[in-house]
């Protein structure tokens, strides 16, 4: 492998990587705070990625273009997430385990089959906006597509707006505090089913965001939702379980593993995040870092 | 044992096996092989119902254990001849047993929710292991062209080519499972499973060390996943990588939710409840072109079911009583 090619691999992870902290914090976010265990957010990211394909024509028919449909991809996911909140997942808070990974499961037979009634069970493939396609020179030899370093940029945008959120404002102390103690939260007079209900819009919205921007990259089929899942799974098993610090970590560790596994040992490449994971417990069973 | 034999609770569960027996002279092959469908269901749900029902783990990847089961005979036996019996079945086992003991020792360190996640990843990997590679025929399965055979010198007792023999076979395969876990839940170490499940920590201060207890449970219940994995390769000829999938996991845990948790009845129930509603979503005769999109009625009765009827198919028929 020459220089070249390991720098391009090497922008490649990362691009992989923080797509999968958006995605994936999302989930650890509903789990650390919610106590929700969702398998259905896969599907989120399935939806958000549909919506890419579904949405871009009529962007463009209105004269709005990429970043209108991105905007009203977000705010749809939001108000999906709302809703599928107040009729479904307030109900699993008190439940148990099983009965929420039963519930999420179905949702997900539910979420899978509406798409293939509403969009069929092809395989698409989205465009970048023009101003997006491309490559860049990096070098003399060098070009990497434009497009990846959008995504990436997209990721470290909302990392970076998600941490202040989390530190800076009232919200994420509300937030941050309903994680550890939901009963006193409520005794101050914090509205925590309202607090829930954002939180869970947001991680919808994440996932949503993830799924759009991630189609002009890896195209737009059924199932797709699956595959990320587990392998969102295995980020926040890494991470720690409600550690938004742990599934960034993680995730950008599982990016690297898996990208340069496809180029060093393409055979296994499947099998090498899991070997990850496997190591990971070995040393630290509770994952990287502690939730908080 | 002898105690649940005799017990009053046992009639129904023997009536339901002498009713399986008869079966194959009374009703047409469809309906002989739906129920050996089902038995084999049965057996894979209760392997899980061990687990989670019995001893408080949630195991999301239990379709791995059957996977491997069914492609062990499958890849063992060769094209021309069946392979015997009496190595191809320990074999199956064998492998099953062997996956469980790596991924339960791994993921056993961790509890709760990291168990689920982790079970679910690592069946995952297992999955991949046979989709992505030419091991076993790749995302198109491979066949099984002649079933095992057992001879005992020149005899041969029974011929699983025949469907009679391989019905039986399963039916005796499921109260063998069934005697098992009966006879396992009612000792010592039956009651160490239910003790971890209700508090894992006042075992552990009762002085049992819990790790060993519950690996055994994972072990023992990858090995009858296994057994029913292998009988299902034998039903079908055929094996792919679905029945590694995470929704085949999905499906045995709904089966043992749909008959009840914490019942050895329940699962199987569940297995048949679970069976009987895939029918009826794919039949064409009863949804027309809908029966192709059933999976988005079986997402919405489970949701409900969840919703509404926590307790199960036993709950629903009778209160009170342990397992059994």
């Amino acid at each position: 492998m020459d220089v070249a090619t390991f720098l391009i691999q090497c922008l490649n992870a990362l691009q992989y990587g923080l797509l999968l902290f958006l995605v994936a914090s999302g989930l650890t976010l509903i789990f650390g705070i919610m106590g929700v265990i969702n398998l259905a957010h896969g599907s989120f990211y399935m939806i958000g990625a549909y919506m890419a394909y579904a949405l871009a024509p009529l962007a463009q028919a209105w004269g709005g273009g990429f970043f209108t449909a991105l905007l009203l991809g977000v705010v749809l996911s939001v108000a999906l997430g709302y809703v599928l909140e107040w009729a479904f997942f307030s109900f699993l808070y008190e439940r148990e385990h099983l009965q929420q990974v039963l519930m999420t499961y179905g949702l997900i037979l539910v979420f899978e089959e509406l798409r293939s009634l509403l969009l069929g069970d092809d395989v698409h493939g989205v465009q970048p906006p023009e101003w997006l396609s491309g490559s860049i020179a990096l070098g003399d030899v060098m070009s990497y597509p434009v497009y990846r370093l959008f995504v990436s940029a997209v990721c470290v945008a909302v990392a970076l707006a998600m941490w202040a959120v989390m530190t800076r404002t009232r919200l994420g102390m509300r937030i941050r505090a309903g994680a550890s103690n939901r009963d006193m939260v409520r005794a101050m007079g914090v509205n925590i089913r309202l607090l829930y209900r954002i939180v869970f819009a947001v991680g919808v919205a994440l996932a949503a965001l993830a799924g759009m921007i991630a189609a002009p990259v890896s195209s737009v089929y059924p199932g797709m939702g699956g595959s990320v899942l587990i392998i969102c799974f295995v980020v926040v098993v890494i991470g720690g379980i409600g550690s938004i610090k742990g599934a960034l970590v993680a995730a950008l560790l599982v990016g690297l593993v898996d990208t340069f596994g496809k180029v060093l040992v393409p055979s296994v490449a499947g099998l090498s995040v899991y070997l990850l994971m496997a190591v990971m417990l070995l040393w630290k069973p509770e994952g990287l870092f502690k939730a908080g | 044992m002898h105690t649940f034999i005799l017990s009053p609770r046992a009639l129904p569960v023997l009536l339901a096996f002498g009713v399986l027996a008869l079966l194959p002279a009374v009703l047409p092959g469809f309906y002989v092989e739906l129920a050996m469908k089902i038995m084999i269901l049965a057996i894979f749900a209760l392997s899980l119902e061990l687990l989670v029902g019995q001893t408080g783990l949630i195991c999301f990847g239990q379709a791995a254990f059957f996977g491997i089961g069914a492609y062990t005979v499958t890849l063992l036996s060769p094209e021309g001849e069946g392979a015997a019996l009496g190595w191809v079945l320990p074999a199956s086992l064998t492998a099953a047993a062997l996956y469980a003991v790596v991924v339960g020792a791994l993921s056993l360190r961790t509890k709760g929710v990291y168990f689920i996640m982790i079970t679910l990843a690592f069946a995952q990997m297992a999955y991949f292991v046979f989709h992505d590679t030419a091991l076993g025929g790749g995302s198109d399965g491979i066949y099984l062209y002649f079933r095992p055979v057992l001879k005992l010198g020149a005899w041969q007792p029974f011929d699983l080519d025949k469907p009679q023999h391989l019905y039986y076979a399963v039916w005796a395969c499921l109260i063998g499972t069934l005697v098992l876990l009966a006879v396992l839940l009612e000792s010592r170490t039956g009651r160490a499973f239910a003790g971890i499940k209700a508090n894992e920590q006042r075992m552990r201060a009762a002085g049992y060390s819990t790790y060993p207890y519950k690996l055994g449970a994972f072990v023992l219940s990858a090995v009858l996943a296994g057994l029913a994995g292998f009988l299902y390769a034998l039903k079908d000829g055929f094996v792919n990588p679905e029945i590694l999938s995470w929704h085949h996991s999905g499906a045995v845990l709904i089966m043992i939710i749909l008959g009840g948790l914490g019942h050895l009845r329940g699962a199987m129930l569940g297995a048949l409840a679970f069976t009987l509603l895939q029918e009826l979503f794919q039949s064409q005769a009863v949804f027309g072109s809908f029966a192709k999109h059933w999976q988005l009625m079986l997402g919405l009765t489970i949701i409900a079911f969840v919703a509404l009827m926590p307790r199960g198919l036993v709950g629903l028929l009778q209160r009170g009583g342990r397992h059994g």
